[in-house]
């Protein structure tokens, strides 16, 4: 991954914690203390620690290794629309 | 059990300036659920005809204060609902608020150390949860906090930072003013970078938890930092805010 | 969740006063900024690799190289833009190449009436073939007459003006001429096939 350069868009750029509580009103429980495995890379990361982009239409979540789409959420008046196909596998942590 | 989390109204207890760009609001919730230092609330704002418009603020206050939670919140040039809250608010008054949330970027005391905390900017307000919630919890686990800002006026909490650092609990705190500082100043004076961050974890030992938090790129920087300095990136946890402020 | 309630004090966006407002589609307010809005980080782009393509329905597909595209008849253009985020920005000043001038030369098909812009790393979108031609669109590489930053899309973009802002893709490498719509990033995503702000076609279904 080489593309931490200076620039306003890479600023925007939060991270999991960030969506916390959209992920958390879609799943009823914690998913950023999970892990997630992305599946264009194959590589495991705890979902908090997704890169996330959120000024746009939506949310997407990205792998911190490969940058590939792993979640594309929208909320939109029919619906919230859940793209989870970059996912290859999604662990929730056990809740206390 | 994991509860579900819905939006409250919680009432303005306190509000109090912190510094000129930064105020802390202290509210009274009505299903107060104690957090973990780290943590955040969602904020909500609600014009009459629906509009709305919603924010995330790190809870400042330690988990063992009960019933209320503090979120210190940073005047963004143009924000919506950051100038709102500097504006309009005053004890008494209602706001939308859901949380406790976020569960990866969190320390508790029972996690032990040593805990190395990077702040720039904004970004003290969750390590000053940690911090109020280690000394709540009489832990005396070393810590050192290195603090970023662009001056002496822009420190949030220094006050309570100094008097924490003087209790002899294990508590050192390393301040950096990147753009100014005042004539006698013996802290560093430029942005954190690699010699900077050796120096300050080298007392830690090779294996502290570490959390870093502030503008996207100053904690991208950090954290590769410290990973080439050796430290496991597992045991390297960060939040990123977005921009510095203006 | 209250219902009905309402926070003290807060009114949100304003809208725009005056003549402008009729500049400002419904449901969006006027700002003097340009916010950057991505889904993903800025690709580096160098170019030297650069290319734009045309493509699907159309007699001979083609490739431009930097270098060539530059030397294309360049204009300038003076734009409103509407962003699906509610903000729109008026007077917007680019300078690039007309999609007219770049379909002009590859004679599209007459069954051609959908396109899907696409891009350096992934994200596509589509909208009808009528709205990208006859003046409607281009490709900037300029704006405010300087070169286009990265974080706005720089080298190029796609500008589409009379649609919503997501269309004008940004990091744009080619065209995709088709026969029918093919929804992209965003639009598998809930996002309208159309986008056109002036009947506030945000959403699938709208």
């Amino acid at each position: 991954m080489d593309s931490v350069t200076d620039d306003a868009n890479r600023e925007l750029m939060l991270d999991g914690n960030a969506v916390a509580g959209e992920l958390r009103a879609l799943f009823a429980v914690e998913v950023t203390t999970g892990e997630g495995e992305c599946a264009s890379c194959g590589r495991t990361h705890p979902m908090g620690a997704l890169l996330a982009f959120t000024q746009g239409p939506g949310i997407v979540l990205r792998c911190p290794s490969c940058e590939a789409v792993m979640l594309k959420i929208t909320r939109t008046p029919r619906g919230v629309y859940f793209d989870a196909h970059g996912i290859a596998v999604m662990r929730i942590a056990s809740q206390a | 059990m994991a509860a579900p989390i819905s939006w409250q109204i919680a009432t303005v207890k306190e509000v109090r300036a912190e510094t000129a760009g930064t105020r802390t609001l202290a509210l009274a919730l009505p299903s107060w659920m104690r957090h973990q230092a780290g943590q955040h609330y969602d904020l909500r704002l609600t014009a009459p005809g629906g509009y709305q418009a919603q924010r995330s603020y790190s809870i400042a206050s330690a988990p063992e204060r009960e019933g209320v939670v503090e979120l210190t919140v940073e005047r963004v040039k143009d924000g919506e609902v950051s100038g709102y809250l500097h504006e309009v608010p005053v004890v008494g008054d209602l706001i939308e608020v859901r949380g406790p949330i976020g569960g990866y970027f969190v320390w508790d005391a029972m996690l032990g150390g040593p805990l190395l905390l990077i702040a720039g900017g904004s970004g003290i307000v969750p390590l000053m949860a940690m911090l109020r919630h280690r000394q709540a919890a009489g832990s005396r686990v070393p810590a050192r906090l290195l603090y970023s800002a662009r001056g002496l006026d822009e420190l949030i909490y220094r006050r309570e930072l100094d008097a924490l650092a003087a209790d002899g609990t294990g508590l050192e705190v390393i301040y950096t003013l990147t753009r100014s500082a005042p004539a006698g100043w013996s802290g560093f004076t430029r942005r954190i970078d690699l010699p900077m961050l050796a120096q300050v974890a080298k007392p830690l030992g090779p294996e502290p938890l570490v959390y870093i938090c502030g503008p996207t790129l100053m904690v991208e920087s950090a954290a590769s930092g410290l990973a080439e300095l050796g430290i496991a990136p597992a045991r390297i946890k960060t939040e990123r805010f977005g921009p510095s402020g203006s | 969740m209250a219902e009905g309630f309402v926070s003290r004090g807060f009114v949100g966006r304003g809208r725009a006063p005056g003549a402008r407002a009729s500049r400002i589609p419904p449901g969006q307010y006027e700002t003097q900024g340009f916010p950057v809005l991505s889904a993903g980080p800025t690709p580096k782009v160098r170019l030297e690799t650069w290319s734009f393509s045309i493509n699907g329905l159309v007699r001979k597909p083609i490739k431009w190289s930097w270098d060539e595209f530059q030397k294309l008849p360049q204009e300038e253009f003076l734009v409103d833009i509407h962003c699906v985020t509610k903000w729109s920005k008026l007077d917007t000043r680019w300078t690039g190449v007309s999609v007219d001038t770049l379909l002009e030369a590859v004679e599209t098909d007459p069954r051609a009436h959908y396109v899907t812009a696409f891009t350096i790393e992934g994200y596509t979108t589509n909208m009808p073939l009528e709205d990208i031609r006859n003046g409607r669109a281009f490709v900037a590489h300029q704006y405010d007459g300087r070169a286009l930053e990265p974080a706005h899309g720089g080298p190029v973009r796609l500008v589409v003006p009379n649609l919503y802002l997501w269309k004008s893709a940004k990091w744009v490498t080619g065209l995709t001429l088709m026969e029918r719509d093919s929804s992209g990033f965003w639009e598998k995503a809930g996002y309208n096939d159309h986008g056109d702000p002036w009947k506030e076609q945000r959403y699938t279904g709208d």
